[in-house]
């Protein structure tokens, strides 16, 4: 059906990164705050110092992860135009979403080595870690699986379970879009005028499947457009247009009620699943994404605007590297679950 | 005590738990069209109409109940639930487990299934152990109108996913239901008729069958036993051992198909714990492994009926030694 209708211009070549998109001209004044503009930095630069030092530990007989590296502009964005009263889903790439809505990494890193200090005392891994304490719910490594939990979790908080006002924000990818499951979602939410936030990090990889193979076309939001749900795709490696996005995005909701579907075009730099050769990568393809790296491009444009200077810069890297540091002792340092965990939490 | 059909004990157990507890609420395919009474009293907030989406509706639903709220989903058909089992087994089955006991996911999951409306294998299919096999569920499927209503209240007061069968050929069948609350607890089989020479076991519509059996192999001089299962998980294995203990011999009753069905769990329950109480082979009487028919005589072909089962029964209690 998508495939008839006539598509506007093809936006974002798979083998290049996009500038900006033409049809996205976000509100940048919410994020010029100096202080803010280098928070986000800092939860950038800590979620990817955070996912380098677990592809690290990755080797073939010790627990692998799926890293988010070069979507970190995706998490950092949304996530701070969320609050305390918004609930979160998430997938498998879910370090970035957890740590930018404040989780502890030393108890992230715990859970994805087994441990019992992780926040799922170890049951999760690294695939579906939750908090509920931050309202990170229901991480699901189904591919979509999240997106049919997400009316749900948005039908509640519109009739008034826990705080009122709260949306739902479901992160998801290019390769969940393509599951039935996807279309069903949104078709029901926008029925129902059910509160969430659809976030799609369009990172161009499903699993080991380029994306160009699986969709005929470049944007999601031509898929959804169809749907009556509002949308808007922006460069999803400009994390204060991200932002700016979200935050637009987020109003629309609490005003109206109704779902909003956000495409953020981005790249997976690192493989599927640690440790991954990327063999089966364009070298070239990577190295144009990588040139436009959403932590450099902040880096950048802060310097250049003088709002952050070299020696404070170093200082962020010493600060992070230190937590992700003390992180990993604290997750080495915790206990292996007792094995009479291996029956409990299955009933209620 | 009131004289009810089964289907008016479902709908008064919906209205009597929607009326006690703000947080239950119910929608599927059509919900909201069919349940008239449950929609002028509770509005069209808490009864809703769906698309044709199975997927959505039960995902729906594992969402809603892990914030608190307490769905009944209606699936209408069995063979349906294979569209929602992502859903029902990797997300609600499985989500309190991986989140380290986090979440709880107190939802209902309802459906029709069983031969005796003709409707053909897509839309009549046993898949009740399928569910009995996914860890995080549990799984009931009663035989009388009194079950229904008390097993139905039970289930959305609990705090799991529970997974409810009702046979399409019972729907209509009326029985009697104690007036006012009445609650069966999940888990406990009902011993309907007590004897001493042969157990026979079953749940759903088959229990009827073995209930003719029983009396018909009265009038032979045998004495049987019928459990109800009610329950298919957690299962009653005390009640099933203590019967078998005291018989020697069972024989287990379902119209699902025999391979790694519900009659497999009790059989080798029984071997494994009261192998030297048996004094004959177990036997089960099962439906085949084909779908179901929709033509009447191939669909009623394919349920153990009561003359099977006394047949079965008298080759037991005559030879010890007998094949199945």
């Amino acid at each position: 059906m998508p495939h008839t209708l006539a598509l506007p211009k093809v936006l974002a070549p798979i083998n290049g990164p996009i500038e900006a998109d033409s049809r996205s001209e976000p509100t940048m004044s919410l994020s010029l705050d100096p202080t803010f503009r280098i928070s986000l930095l800092e939860t950038m630069m800590l979620i990817r110092a955070h996912e380098e030092r677990l592809a690290s530990l990755a080797t073939p007989t010790s627990p692998g992860t799926c890293t988010a590296v070069g979507q970190e502009a995706a998490a950092a964005g949304v996530v701070r135009a969320l609050q305390t009263r918004d609930r979160i889903l998430t997938n498998h790439r879910s370090a970035g979403h957890l740590i930018a809505r404040g989780a502890d990494p030393g108890r992230v890193m715990a859970e994805v080595m087994g441990r019992s200090d992780g926040y799922c005392k170890g049951k999760s891994g690294s695939l579906h870690v939750s908090a509920r304490e931050l309202g990170v719910v229901l991480t699901s490594t189904i591919v979509g699986g999240e997106l049919s939990l997400a009316p749900g979790v948005a039908l509640a908080q519109k009739m008034g379970q826990q705080e009122s006002g709260g949306i739902t924000t479901v992160f998801f990818g290019d390769g969940a879009a393509c599951e039935g499951i996807f279309h069903e979602s949104v078709n029901l939410s926008v029925t129902w005028q059910l509160p969430v936030l659809y976030v799609c990090e369009n990172n161009q990889w499903q699993a080991y499947v380029r994306r160009d193979e699986t969709m005929p076309i470049e944007h999601v939001a031509d898929w959804v457009r169809g749907h009556g749900i509002a949308s808007r795709t922006v460069d999803g490696n400009d994390v204060e247009a991200v932002h700016a996005a979200a935050v637009e995005a987020v109003a629309a909701i609490r005003s109206n009620g109704k779902p909003y579907f956000l495409e953020l075009t981005t790249y997976r730099q690192r493989g599927h699943f640690e440790p991954d050769d990327q063999a089966y990568v364009d070298k070239a393809e990577l190295a144009s994404w990588k040139a436009h790296d959403p932590i450099a491009l902040l880096t950048e444009r802060l310097t250049q605007a003088g709002v952050i200077a070299q020696g404070e810069l170093a200082h962020l890297r010493q600060r992070v590297n230190a937590t992700v540091d003390a992180a990993l002792a604290f997750a080495q340092n915790s206990p292996w679950p007792d094995p009479r965990e291996l029956t409990t939490d299955v009933y209620a | 005590m009131q004289t009810i059909t089964v289907s008016d004990a479902v709908g008064q157990a919906l209205a009597e738990e929607m009326r006690r507890d703000p947080r239950v609420l119910m929608f599927g395919e059509g919900v909201a069209t069919k349940r008239h009474d449950l929609v002028a009293e509770f509005g069209t907030q808490r009864v809703r109409n769906t698309p044709l989406a199975e997927g959505i509706i039960a995902g729906t639903a594992a969402g809603a109940a892990a914030m608190g709220l307490r769905p009944v989903v209606d699936l209408l058909f069995a063979p349906f639930l294979t569209l929602s089992m992502d859903a029902i087994i990797n997300s609600a089955g499985k989500l309190r487990y991986l989140s380290g006991g986090q979440f709880e996911f107190p939802m209902v999951v309802l459906t029709m299934t069983g031969a005796g409306w003709g409707v053909g294998a897509q839309h009549n299919h046993n898949l009740e152990a399928m569910f009995v096999h996914a860890p995080g569920l549990k799984v009931v499927m009663p035989s009388s109108a009194a079950d229904f209503k008390g097993l139905m209240k039970a289930a959305i007061r609990d705090d799991n996913p529970v997974l409810f069968f009702m046979d399409l050929a019972l729907a209509h069948v009326p029985g009697p239901v104690p007036e006012g609350e009445h609650l069966v607890s999940i888990g406990r089989a009902a011993v309907l008729r007590e004897g001493r020479d042969v157990t026979l076991v079953s749940y759903a519509k088959t229990v009827g069958h073995c209930l003719q059996a029983a009396q018909a192999l009265q009038e032979q001089g045998v004495s049987a036993e019928v459990i109800d299962l009610r329950t298919l998980k957690p299962i009653d294995e005390a009640t099933v051992l203590a019967s078998v203990r005291k018989t020697g011999r069972l024989i287990v009753v379902h119209e699902a198909s025999r391979l790694c069905g519900v009659g497999a769990e009790v059989a080798a329950i029984v071997s494994e714990k009261a192998f030297g109480a048996l004094t004959a082979p177990v036997m089960r009487l099962t439906g085949p492994d084909a779908p179901s028919a929709s033509s009447w005589v191939l669909e009623q072909a394919g349920v153990p009926q009561a003359d099977a089962i006394r047949d079965a029964a008298l080759r037991l209690v005559n030879t010890e030694t007998v094949a199945a």
